[in-house]
């Protein structure tokens, strides 16, 4: 592993109203590395994502940006610091081309005018650098399909040189093979040396990409896993919560009929 | 958008249309007659509906009555669409929005009786007296923009409160006297009963097809510079010769009756400046953007609600613009001043002009086309001696016909996994 965290939380805590949707969280980002936050709905996710975005920060707790404190109170903050967040539902604009969605209220202007070729060119290098595989930067971003959108959108993320992603789930509309390209995406990521958060209810992607699991269950820290060391079912129960649930005796009883140990696949 | 030179009467669509790919992984260029079919099924066919339709009615009138396409009755056209199509202008930009602003006809009656107040009843220099009128119009499309952003009433409700209301100041400023004359020479006046000299349209036209083509030069080697891929030269060919083409037909005729009028240069000077403020710069990019996703918009960081306000301004003020243009037509401003269907056309020669009632596609050229279609249908039912009756129905339909195909469009572009 990489030496010293990029991003670390600790003891992170956020009270809405009755409700404690974070209690001492504890959460460390590497560069190079892609660590995949699951749990439960209201287990705390996102809830953890606005802290580290900035949209709703910490009530308490610690926030370390490569070893020394930093207070994210605003969004503008978390840009500063270099953590982007590519939000679940697509941030995108249908009737913009690529290249106006890239650089949308970051344009590069020329003579007070939109520099468009300029604009085009860093696009170009942009997605292939990214291998993002579009017809052309010019067409509205309506005409491309679930898997690209969503790649122009962890795409334009990436414009502001940033040093941790987070995306809030970004298969969740997809199908199989647009997946496929946003899995790519994310490892070539990891490969850049970006740290990538990712969150995600979709196990199946969690174990294809993440290097380390993190689980939350009801606001706090539920267990942490190196990906091959834990199977699935130990993912489960550390989400639900108990070795014996809906989840395992479903497995069990599958497994039983199939004479194997394998489910998730 | 795609360029500095994009399509002259497109939107930002125009720009798939400009054809070459550019993308890392480009999987090749449609022909050109499957990205027709493509545009067709897909909902992004941008001006050439109204282009074709105008050219239909055109040759139906001409068919019906020879003097339809005469010198003189294309000059007159070209007179009558001056006022509202300014007015069209503003109502372009709000629909790009996703709103609408129903008190364009009020505000230009204003402004119409306000010139007439300050200039013929208190002596204030034309000039000067139309910087106010236009700027006051300003101010109050700027309180109609705060209301709908600030307090959160819809655009629809605002506006519609502003089309009774502004019309009452209307008539309270024009007193129980009701009307104003503007002297026959007085400035006022002449900005639409001026034409250039015949070499001045000449000029004019001259101009607008060398900066044209300058501007696709320079960008061309800017692009090869850059390493992006090119226009066909094919392409510039076609898109400098159809600019040459129309402009030269359109003096060549203008300048048959009495030269090119100042009116259609102030027309076509403010849709050229408005789409290029639209394509060219940021504001004109936030107000695509609002209009296709405010969400988005917000989080990329820009200020919604001030754009929102802003282009409200601008709505009315181009509703004055057009207002004053109105009053100089009659050589008077009077309680029936931006009354009458001045408001209902200035929206249809939008929307027939080809801008989404649903916000985020269109340019301010649909204004011009629009009210060209439907400053020719009012033109071909006189020629034929037909009465309001008539002229209304066919507009209606013109307008509904131009609704149905956005929507359908729409709907194309939403089974297309378009929207």
């Amino acid at each position: 592993m990489a030496p010293a965290p990029i991003l670390s939380l600790s003891g992170v805590s956020k009270r809405f109203g009755a409700v404690q949707a974070l209690t001492d969280a504890e959460l460390e980002i590497h560069p190079g590395e892609v660590v995949a936050l699951v749990g439960d709905n209201g287990a705390g996710k996102s809830t953890l994502v606005k802290v580290i975005a900035g949209v709703n920060p910490a009530d308490n707790g610690e926030i370390r940006w490569e070893g020394r404190p930093v207070t994210i109170a605003r969004p503008h903050d978390a840009t500063v610091l270099g953590i982007a967040t590519v939000y679940q539902d697509l941030s995108l604009c249908d009737n913009l081309d690529v290249v106006g969605n890239l650089f949308l209220g970051n344009e590069s202007v020329r003579f007070g005018a939109l520099d468009e070729i300029a604009m085009e060119r860093r696009a170009s290098e942009l997605l292939s650098s990214l291998s993002v595989r579009i017809p052309s930067v010019r067409v509205p971003v309506a005409a491309l399909s679930g898997g690209q959108r969503q790649s122009v959108a962890i795409a334009r993320s990436l414009l502001g040189e940033p040093k941790v992603v987070m995306l809030d789930e970004p298969t969740a509309a997809l199908g199989v093979a647009q997946t496929a390209q946003v899995l790519d995406l994310i490892e070539r990521l990891r490969d850049r040396g970006l740290g990538v958060i990712l969150i995600s209810h979709n196990l199946a992607d969690v174990k294809a990409v993440a290097d380390r699991v993190v689980v939350l269950r009801l606001g706090r820290n539920a267990g942490e896993f190196r990906m091959g060391e834990a199977t699935q079912e130990e993912i489960v129960q550390a989400i639900t919560g108990a070795s014996e649930s809906a989840v395992t005796r479903r497995a069990a009883r599958v497994a039983g009929a199939a004479g194997t140990t394998e489910v998730d696949r | 958008m795609s360029t500095v030179n994009s399509d002259l009467i497109g939107g930002p669509m125009s720009a798939s249309t400009t054809g070459e790919p550019a993308g890392p992984d480009t999987t090749g260029r449609p022909s050109g007659l499957r990205a027709v079919g493509r545009r067709l099924r897909t909902g992004e066919l941008g001006s050439w509906p109204v282009v074709i339709g105008l050219a239909v009615i055109w040759l139906v009138f001409q068919s019906l009555n020879e003097s339809f396409l005469t010198p003189q009755n294309l000059s007159n056209l070209a007179l009558q669409i001056a006022a509202t199509g300014a007015i069209s202008v503003g109502i372009v930009l709000v629909l790009l929005l996703g709103e609408i602003d129903l008190s364009v006809g009020s505000v230009s009656g204003l402004a119409a009786a306000m010139l007439a107040v300050f200039a013929v009843r208190n002596g204030v220099p034309d000039p000067a007296g139309i910087v106010v009128v236009v700027l006051i119009c300003g101010v109050i499309g700027v309180v109609h923009g705060l209301i709908i952003t600030k307090v959160g009433v819809p655009s629809f409700v605002v506006t519609l409160a502003g089309l009774i209301g502004w019309q009452g100041l209307q008539l309270y400023v024009l007193g129980p006297q009701g009307t104003i004359n503007f002297p026959y020479e007085g400035f006022v006046a002449r900005l639409t009963h001026t034409n250039l000299t015949l070499a001045a349209g000449w000029a004019l036209g001259v101009v607008a097809v060398v900066c044209y083509l300058a501007a696709i030069l320079l960008d061309q080697r800017r692009r090869r510079a850059a390493g992006l891929p090119l226009r066909g030269t094919r392409q510039v060919v076609l898109r400098v010769g159809t600019l040459a083409a129309g402009a030269a037909a359109t003096v060549a005729v203008l300048n048959a009756w009495q030269g090119v009028p100042l009116a259609l240069a102030i027309l076509v000077a403010l849709v050229v400046g408005f789409d290029l403020v639209l394509r060219k710069t940021r504001y004109g990019r936030s107000i695509f953007a609002i209009g296709g996703n405010v969400e988005a918009s917000r989080r990329a960081g820009l200020n919604v609600d001030r754009i929102r306000i802003s282009v409200f301004g601008l709505a009315s003020a181009m509703a004055a613009v057009g207002g004053i243009l109105a009053a100089s037509r009659v050589y008077s401003a009077g309680q029936q001043s931006g009354g009458n269907d001045v408001l209902l056309l200035a929206i249809a020669a939008a929307v027939i002009g080809g801008t989404s009632l649903f916000g985020g596609r269109g340019s301010t050229y649909s204004a011009l086309l629009g009210m060209l279609v439907i400053g020719s249908i009012t033109s071909g039912m006189l020629l034929l001696q037909l009465g309001s009756a008539e002229r209304f129905m066919i507009t209606g339909a013109v307008l509904l016909a131009a609704v149905i195909l956005d929507s359908l469009s729409r709907r194309g572009r939403r089974a297309s996994g378009r929207e």
